[in-house]
């Protein structure tokens, strides 16, 4: 446990340098060891389809990202502090601290699994009809694509959108630019 | 986008079909092992950014062209919707495994799961083919911008 709480303090710690950084290409390293340290806690916590997904993303983003900004016509966007501004992430941020606070409690304790906690829920009986109704020894997918099919056509719609507007604007400026294919 | 060494060619070239098998690997066991469509769309979209950003884009565009990967996109949404609507013809509800109700199949056996290998194959398709259009028009409109 007390590994998982390293990793994690590392992956804060990778975070605040993300942001920090003064040239984009540190910040986007820096974001990739935030996605590794991320997912080496979800391995150790157990849950390896959740990590080897957050390895693979995390290496294409990686690589679409320097591939994309690296060089030049990347410009850095500096906004001046504003008092009002910083008085109201400040009081926002308190109010986020205390309903955090308020609700810790009822969450498990870390690294523990919620379905021992909370007995009369979904996932209990996921875990023991997930092999007799769905049919496959990996319960993750039993629940992905049998039990909660309905939310993983809604994902995969999102990703059809989200691809269909990146073209879109990205292909104005083919169409427009100097020239493109076509 | 010429490429890069010839060290690099030479490395892609060995790699390349064995990340594609993996990636194929991870889509079509996703309901006996961890993984899934997702990640193995992701790996087989990988295996072709890699072979993009070694060897450059014509090499690529004559194996997997943008066309070409935003067909398979499309396709394979339509065929993840046409698994839902033959579950709700045969199994009475929206996305029904109605392959698992009649034919169970063995369990830990690949034909096992019902519709969900077909689903994880479809999945499979879709984010490979979307990925890789993604980054096909992110590496065309940085090539313009840097003529």
């Amino acid at each position: 446990m007390v590994l998982i709480q390293i990793f994690l303090v590392f992956t804060i710690i990778a975070a605040l340098i993300a942001v920090e950084a003064p040239s984009a290409l540190s910040s986007i390293i820096s974001l990739g060891a935030v996605g590794f340290g991320l997912s080496i806690s979800f391995l150790w916590l157990g849950a390896p389809d959740i990590a080897i997904t957050q390895v693979v993303v995390e290496i294409i983003t990686l690589v679409i990202l320097i591939r994309a900004t690296i060089g030049k016509g990347v410009t850095e966007i500096r906004g001046n502090e504003s008092k009002p501004l910083l008085i109201g992430s400040l009081i926002l941020f308190g109010l986020g601290s205390a309903f955090f606070a308020n609700y810790l409690s009822a969450f498990p304790d870390f690294g523990k699994s919620a379905v021992d906690v909370f007995t009369e829920t979904p996932s209990q009986f996921y875990l023991e009809f997930g092999l007799e109704k769905a049919g496959g020894p990996n319960v993750v997918n039993d629940i992905l694509l049998d039990f909660r099919a309905y939310d993983t056509l809604g994902e995969a719609t999102v990703l059809f959108a989200a691809i269909l507007g990146a073209i879109t604007l990205l292909n104005k400026k083919v169409f427009f630019g100097k020239g493109g294919e076509k | 986008m010429s490429g890069m060494s010839p060290i690099v060619k030479t490395v892609t070239r060995w790699v390349s079909p064995f990340i594609l098998a993996f990636g194929i690997y991870v889509a079509l066991t996703g309901h006996l092992t961890p993984g899934g469509g997702f990640p193995g769309g992701v790996i087989i979209a990988g295996c072709f950014i890699l072979l993009m950003l070694a060897h450059g884009k014509e090499k690529v565009y004559g194996i997997f062209n943008l066309k070409s990967a935003s067909v398979t996109d499309s396709l394979a949404s339509l065929s993840f919707l046409c698994m839902g609507l033959l579950g709700y013809v045969f199994g009475g509800g929206f996305l029904n495994n109605f392959i698992q109700s009649g034919f169970p199949g063995k369990v830990f056996g690949l034909l096992s799961g019902g519709n969900m290998p077909i689903i994880n194959i479809a999945i499979g398709f879709k984010v490979g083919g979307s990925l890789f259009v993604v980054f096909a028009y992110l590496a065309l409109f940085r090539a313009i911008e840097e003529d």
